[in-house]
Order: C-alpha cells, then structure tokens, then sequence
C-alpha cells in the first residue's frame, strides 16, 4: 500500500466514538411515531460517516454492520418507514454492538461474533418484516437495500488504469472500496492484460475493472472517487438502468458483497487476524490519547508567546545597555512584573488545554437512565444543567465510573417505584438532577433526587450487623448517612446488576479522595438525597501558603485553609491533659502540633506564641500550629512515589523558588496522624507538653 | 574517573575477552570497600542540605531536587547500623537507578563517607557471599571481590533499596 494508512485509525476510531454517542443521544431524543427529520438526518449522517470510515480502512464487518442500520435511518428519513420503539431498541443495541466491534478491532481482540449476528439478524428483520414496500427477500441485505430503490438507476464503470498509476501513490482497491460506501458494488476484475507470473512487473498496473454500483448514488459522487486518477486512467461511468445483479465476486472484491451470516463470521475472523499481524505491535500498550482542543484555547497560547518573546527582548535589551542606572531598573522591575503576569497567563492557557467540559462525562447518563428505568419499572426524568462546565481531562477519566455508581444507586436505590410515589403524595415521575460548578478552586458536582431519602434504621441496621458501629453509638443525622461511605457497606438486599454488588460507596469514596476530592450526602426522609462531589479543577498545580515550622517549609493548600490567626491564650483548653482545643467563635478546634505529629523541632512548644492555620476537610477543623506564615504562590506538584513512596500526611512535594524541596500538606492525612497519636499517648498515657 | 578505571585495569590482570567484565564503583563505609554496578550510577555529588521526611526511619535523610524530581536521599551508615559520622568534605552522594519489579525505574541517592576507585571485575571473580546466619542481611549482598588482595563487598542496590520502608512497590494491593 502506498500510504500508510493506518496513521489514521487512531481518529478514525476517535471520530467513530464520537459519531456513536451522538447516535446514541439522538436516538434518545427521537419521539416515537413523529420523529424530528433533522434528529434522524444526525443519527443517519453519524452512521453513514462510520460506514464510509471503517470502509476506507478495511473494517468490513463494521462497514456491513452499518450499512443495515443505515438503510434502515434512510427508509426513516424519507418517510418510507415509521419511527416505532421496537426500531428505536433495536437501533439502539446495535449502537452498542458497533461500539464493542470497534473498541475489539482497536485492542485487536476477537469480535463478539454471536451477539453481532443476533443484533444484525434483528436490523434485518426489522427492514423485511415491518417495511411493506420491500419484497420478500433472502436474507442478502444487498436485495433488502435495493428493493425500495428500484425506481432509481444504478451505474456501470469500467475503469481501466493505465499501467503507471500504482507509481503515483494511487490504489484502485481504495477507490474500489470508497465506491461500497457510496451504495451496493459488484466489481467484476479483466484480468486478460496479465502476463505470465514471472514477467510481472510489481509496480505496474495489468487489470482493469468493471464495477456496477446499484443504488441511490449521484453521478458526482462516483467521479469523486476517480478524482485523483482521472488522468491517469480509461474510465467510463454510463447510468444503468436494469437493476444490478451480482456477476461475479472477485478476489478483490471479495469483502464488498455481503455474504450470509455464517460466511460473514469467518469473514470477520479472517479479518481480525490481518488487522492483528498489520498491527500487532502497536497492542494496547502503544494507545495514546489525544485531545481536541478548541482553536481559540490554540490562538491564545500564541498570543501569549508572542507577548512573552516582547517581554524577553525587552529585558534582554535592558541587560545589553551600557549603564545600569536607575532608570534601567525600573524599567528591568517592570519588565519582570510583565513577565511573571505573562508567565501566569500562559500557565493559565496551558492548564485550559487539559480542560473539557464536563458533558464528556454527562453524556453517558441519558441512556443509562433510559435503560434502567425501564429495567427497574420506573419513570425517571434526568436533568442535566451546568454541562458545560470544564474540568480537567485526567480528573474527567477518574471521575466517570463513581459518577455511574452514584446515578445507578439513586435510581435503584433513591427513586421509588410510580405506585409508592403516588402513595406518598409525589408525581408518578421521578427526577435525578445532575449538577455542575465551578465554586472557588473546586469543581462541585451534584447528584440529586427527589426519592425516599436514606432509611437511618436500615442503615444504622446494618451498620451494628456488618460491626462497623455499636448500639452504644450516638451518632448525629450526617453520620449516620456517613455510614454509607464505610468498607463493606450495602443496604441492597439483593444483589442486583444494577446495584448492590457490595463494593458499594466505600470504592465510590476511595476513588473520590484519590483524586483529592470529597464526596457527601445530605438526605431527608421522604425528600430525596443529594451527592455532593468536590475535585480539584486540576491535579498539576495548587494554590498553596507556605508555613515555616522550625527549619521545614510546608505547604498547605490553600482551598483547605479557612482562616489563619494569632493565639489569643485564654482561648486555649486542655481537655483531660493530653490534647488542646482552641475556642474559635463557637467551635472548639483540636489544635494539632504538627512538630509532634512529624517529630521535627519547632521554634518554640508555646502555643501562645505560634500561629495557628485553622483548616478545614471534610466538614472537620483542626487548628495547625506554626511558627511563620511565609506566603502564598502556585506550586508545581511532584510526585513522592515516583522515586519513594505515599508518605502520611504528605500528598507531595514541590520545588521552590530557590530550588529547594517543599512538601505539601494533606490535610486529612495530617487529620488522621493526629488521631493516630491522640489515641497512642491516651493509651501509654505519655505526658504531653500543655501550653501556658 | 576514567584514568581511575584504566589504572585499575592495568593492576589486575585483565583477560582480553571483556564480555564477562563487570566495572564497579567503590566507595567507602567505616573502614569498609563497597561496590555497586557502575551502570546504575547516575551521578555523583557532594552533600548538601536535604528536606527531611516526617515520621520516615532515621537512614532515610529526606528528599533533594535532581534537576525537577524529588530524589530521596538513603543514608548507608545508618541503613546498615554503623556508627553515626558527621559527614565531612568526602562524605558525597551517589545517585543510582533502582530497578523494581512492577514499577518504572527509580532514582535514589545514598550517602556514603567517599568514593574509592572504578574496578573491573570478572564475573567469575564474584564469589558468593558466605552465609553469615542472622549477623548480616545477605540479601543486600550481591558478592564478594577480591581486588588488589583487598575485599570488596558487591551490594545488590535492588533488594538494599527497595526493602519495605523504601517502597510499596512488593506489596501487592495499592488500590
């Protein structure tokens, strides 16, 4: 082949995707029994890109799959056919089905070759069975397309290239293959020209070809795919108006003409095993991802560069100049303010190349909440809002498969049944809300639905019976709905698939907190629940106050930090000796002594004379002794894993300004080492140091 | 660093085949010869100030910036229990790559009182380590040299710098 072509697969694949979800999404949004033209014209054009797509490529079993639902989205878009829900379902699964056969062919796996043929088995009957204007026919979709076009011409070409056209990067199985995508062919190959096997010359074109094409099928569209070898070839196209009839299948042709179901699995099998030598070394180890990023992101990075590079000629020339005087360093401190803002400014965009909006991940959840509802006898309405909302790429991939978790248990768990909810006074349907913002340095996503609420008996119920509290436990309303979060927590009495596997919300919150994020619920009997899930916007950078204890620098993140402050000592309690509280309005705060917990030096044990950085996580305070507060800057977070290992208390380190290492606070890290040694000194009963 | 190793070449009598050779870096700890493959040696540098680690054992000093990573730094004396030295002029750290099982390379520093010269060793001419019981952690020893009638204890950077305080890499769920 002359091009390689599989450089493009990656989009091809990328693109298809992309052409299955609006499938999907339309096909969600079509009402049954009047469709909206423009909504099937979608649907019809995302197929009809895929059929062409995986045509080029030699994807022939995706390219036969498609070409049934595509006729069937043509017979619905010009009216022949009627838009029923059995069509929509049926439709529907083969979108799956087309999905899993793409994401096989790319991890060059084995097709699922029994519910392809099962899916397509049903799209065929669906164009026999319920379109009267079709003849009865064998199970040759090729028939099954022609028949409703039979008013229309199909065309014949002969096409002769001239013996040079190979060496001019031109192959005809392509174009021959680019014609299947436009309608039916048969392609019947000249082999008269082709001398004896050993004076062929490799580089030299002997056959030609007639190829009838049947179909609705335009003139233009035919001279299209000649276009690069129109010079360079006999052709001659005349419009046909017999209809077609299958010749002959030849070798070159042998994947354009459908074959019946069982041929068709050993033609699928024959071409995974190509695809798997042509690409075997490229497995899934060598996927990279790509982003599309929007043309303005792009435009504002070059800006900015360009405004960066007058900025360094600007100081440059200040460097050159013979005399430094004060008028020159005043001009260096304003070309350096230009620089930091220009710097910041092009971390800024750089940081927004990462950012997609938050649809990417709101996108699956129509259709989930289609299929569920259905599956559970239930009638949901979903509501998205704030789906543009950005966030960042990496965070977006981590945070799909909690969100699914947290969906599906709403519905299976939090949406009642229509006849309980009628019971109970409330519309028959149900709502799950989806929710995006953006609030301070967090990403905020919401859940909500307006069901039965957590059932506290059952939960606490379980919670005595799994161990994980006792009946002597007093816990408040938002601890109890705490106790979802804990390991091995279900209420689900069964074990469905849609919910109630027993990894539960535990996983949801583990996953959650990895990202350096926090979920909880608030619910009310009768009312509903919401989710409510906190994430950083990026997982790169963080805004962070620099803390002096004694020699070390810390870093705290900035979002955790509430207030920080000057001891006032007489608002300072000892509770039973061993820790301290600091009284700040009307909370208590555990006042935690980070020299101790990190077993450092600090300037001095007096409370009264250090700072307190009061920070907050997960609804809990506690006041962080330090000796300074240096000042706040973006830092770069570095991984301790890469060369060491997840230290407690730490979620990072970063590299200052001087070169210098810094590490940064994890907060509930820090949370957890003061309860730790809370309870490790009440139990050796060691003196603590209690301040004045 | 070079001449060292053409020296040392020329003192032991080398065979002309180099395909078994094994070139070490040794270095000194309390009295004692060390050597580690040379090919893992990233650099050598002096000591300098390191940003301590909380709630970490007392060998491992904290962590440095090589260049843009965090790169913890592994004090030997006190990762093999000798006795404390203040560290001094020689006192320098080697950078070396560490290779783990079901983990990307890494990038350790280990403090030790001085570099001492580049060998070339033949493989046969490692002998095993004898077995010391309990008294040493032989797992850190990879063998023994004799060069220049002088002992070399050839350490197995791997196993000494991947022990558990070091890395979560051998243990299994990492969620």
């Amino acid at each position: 082949m002359s091009i390689d072509i599989s450089q493009f697969l990656d989009t091809f694949y990328e693109e298809s995707f992309e052409g299955l979800d609006i499938m999907e999404s339309e096909l969600l949004n079509l009402d049954v029994g009047e469709a909206d033209e423009e909504v099937i014209n979608t649907i019809f054009r995302a197929a009809h890109s895929i059929k062409g797509g995986s045509g080029t490529f030699g994807l022939n079993a995706v390219a036969d799959y498609t070409h049934v639902m595509e006729t069937l989205l043509d017979e619905m878009r010009s009216g022949q056919r009627e838009v029923t829900q059995n069509a929509v379902d049926v439709l529907l699964r083969s979108v799956d089905v087309l999905r899993s056969m793409l994401l096989s062919l790319k991890d060059n796996e084995e097709l699922n070759h029994d519910t392809i043929t099962k899916t397509h088995e049903e799209l065929k009957i669906l164009l026999r069975g319920e379109n009267n204007s079709s003849k009865p026919t064998v199970s040759d979709n090729a028939e099954t397309r022609t028949a409703p076009q039979e008013k229309t011409s199909g065309w014949t070409i002969t096409f002769k290239p001239n013996a040079d056209m190979l060496q001019t990067g031109n192959d005809p199985v392509r174009i021959i293959r680019e014609l299947d995508s436009l309608g039916d062919i048969s392609v019947e190959v000249n082999t008269d020209q082709l001398p004896e096997l050993e004076l062929i010359d490799p580089e030299l074109s002997y056959l030609s070809w007639t190829i009838k094409v049947s179909g609705d099928v335009e003139e233009g569209d035919i001279r299209e795919c000649f276009e690069w070898v129109e010079d360079e070839c006999e052709l001659s196209i005349t419009a046909d108006k017999v209809e077609s009839t299958s010749i002959a299948k030849s070798d070159v042709a042998a994947p354009v003409s459908v074959p019946a179901a069982d041929e068709r699995r050993e033609g699928d099998r024959r071409k995974g095993d190509r695809r798997t030598s042509a690409k075997s070394t490229s497995k899934k180890s060598a996927e990279s991802s790509s982003i599309r990023v929007n043309i303005d992101k792009v435009d504002d990075l070059i800006n900015m560069v360009g405004e960066l590079v007058i900025t360094q000629s600007m100081l440059s020339q200040i460097g050159d100049s013979e005399e430094f005087d004060n008028a020159a360093l005043e001009r260096l401190n304003d070309g350096l303010t230009q620089l930091e803002q220009h710097t910041r400014e092009l971390q800024e965009s750089v940081m927004r190349i990462r950012m997609m909006p938050i649809s990417f991940a709101f996108q699956r959840f129509p259709r989930l909440v289609h299929d569920l509802s259905s599956q559970l006898d239930k009638k949901i309405e979903l509501v998205l809002t704030g789906e543009s909302t950005e966030l960042d790429k990496t965070v977006m991939e981590k945070i799909g498969d909690p969100l699914v978790h947290l969906v599906r248990n709403s519905l299976d768990h939090g949406i009642e049944t229509p006849q309980v909810r009628l019971e109970n006074g409330k519309s028959e349907t149900g709502t799950i809300e989806l929710n995006a913002f953006h609030q301070g340095g967090n990403i905020v996503i919401e859940i909500k639905d307006d069901g039965a609420g957590l059932n506290h008996e059952r939960i606490l119920a379980k919670g005595i019976e799994n161990g994980i509290i006792t009946t002597e436990d007093k816990l408040t309303h938002d601890q109890i709905n705490d106790l979802i979060f804990a390991p091995g927590f279900s209420t689900a009495e069964v074990v469905s698939d849609v919910s109630g596997r027993g990894v539960g919300m535990d996983v949801v919150r583990r996953n959650i907190r990895a990202l350096g994020g926090t979920v909880d619920v608030k619910s009310e009997a009768g009312v509903g629940s919401v989710f409510t899930i906190r994430l950083p916007l990026t997982l790169a950078i963080l805004d962070g106050q620099l803390i002096r204890v004694g020699k070390e620098t810390y870093i705290v993140p900035l979002i955790s930090i509430i207030e920080s402050l000057q001891v006032n000592p007489e608002m300072i309690s000892s509770v039973t000796g061993a820790a301290d509280v600091y009284k700040l309005r009307d909370d208590y705060i555990p006042i935690v002594r980070l020299y101790d917990i990190f077993g450092i030096e600090a300037d001095t044990t007096d409370i009264s004379e250090s700072l307190l950085v009061v920070v907050e996580n997960e609804g809990k305070k506690i006041a962080i002794c330090v000796d300074e507060l240096l000042g706040q800057q973006q830092v770069v977070i570095k991984s301790l894993e890469t060369n060491l290992k997840q230290i407690d208390g730490l979620s990072g380190a970063t590299i200052l300004g001087n070169g210098t290492v810094a590490l940064i606070l994890d907060i509930s890290g820090v949370m957890q080492l003061y309860q730790y040694s809370g309870k490790t000194s009440a139990v050796t009963g060691q003196p603590k140091i209690i301040a004045a | 660093m070079a001449e060292a190793a053409q020296q040392s070449t020329e003192q032991i009598e080398v065979n002309d085949s180099e395909e078994d050779m094994n070139e070490f870096l040794t270095f000194m700890l309390a009295g004692e010869e060390y050597g580690v493959d040379i090919l893992r040696v990233l650099e050598i540098k002096g000591w300098d100030d390191v940003t301590s680690l909380p709630n970490m054992p007392d060998y491992i000093r904290g962590v440095i910036n090589l260049r843009g990573t965090i790169v913890p730094i592994i004090d030997l004396r006190r990762r093999f229990g000798l006795k404390i030295l203040e560290y001094g002029p020689t006192t320098v750290v080697i950078v070396l790559r560490v290779q783990s099982r079901g983990h990307a390379d890494r990038t350790m520093g280990i403090v030790v009182d001085g570099v001492s010269d580049v060998y070339q060793v033949k493989t046969e001419n490692v002998k095993k380590s004898p077995d010391f019981g309990t008294a040493v952690d032989t797992e850190f020893v990879r063998g023994m040299a004799t060069v220049e009638e002088k002992m070399v204890v050839i350490l197995n950077i791997d196993h000494m710098l991947n022990s558990n305080e070091l890395s979560t890499v051998d243990s299994l769920s990492n969620d």
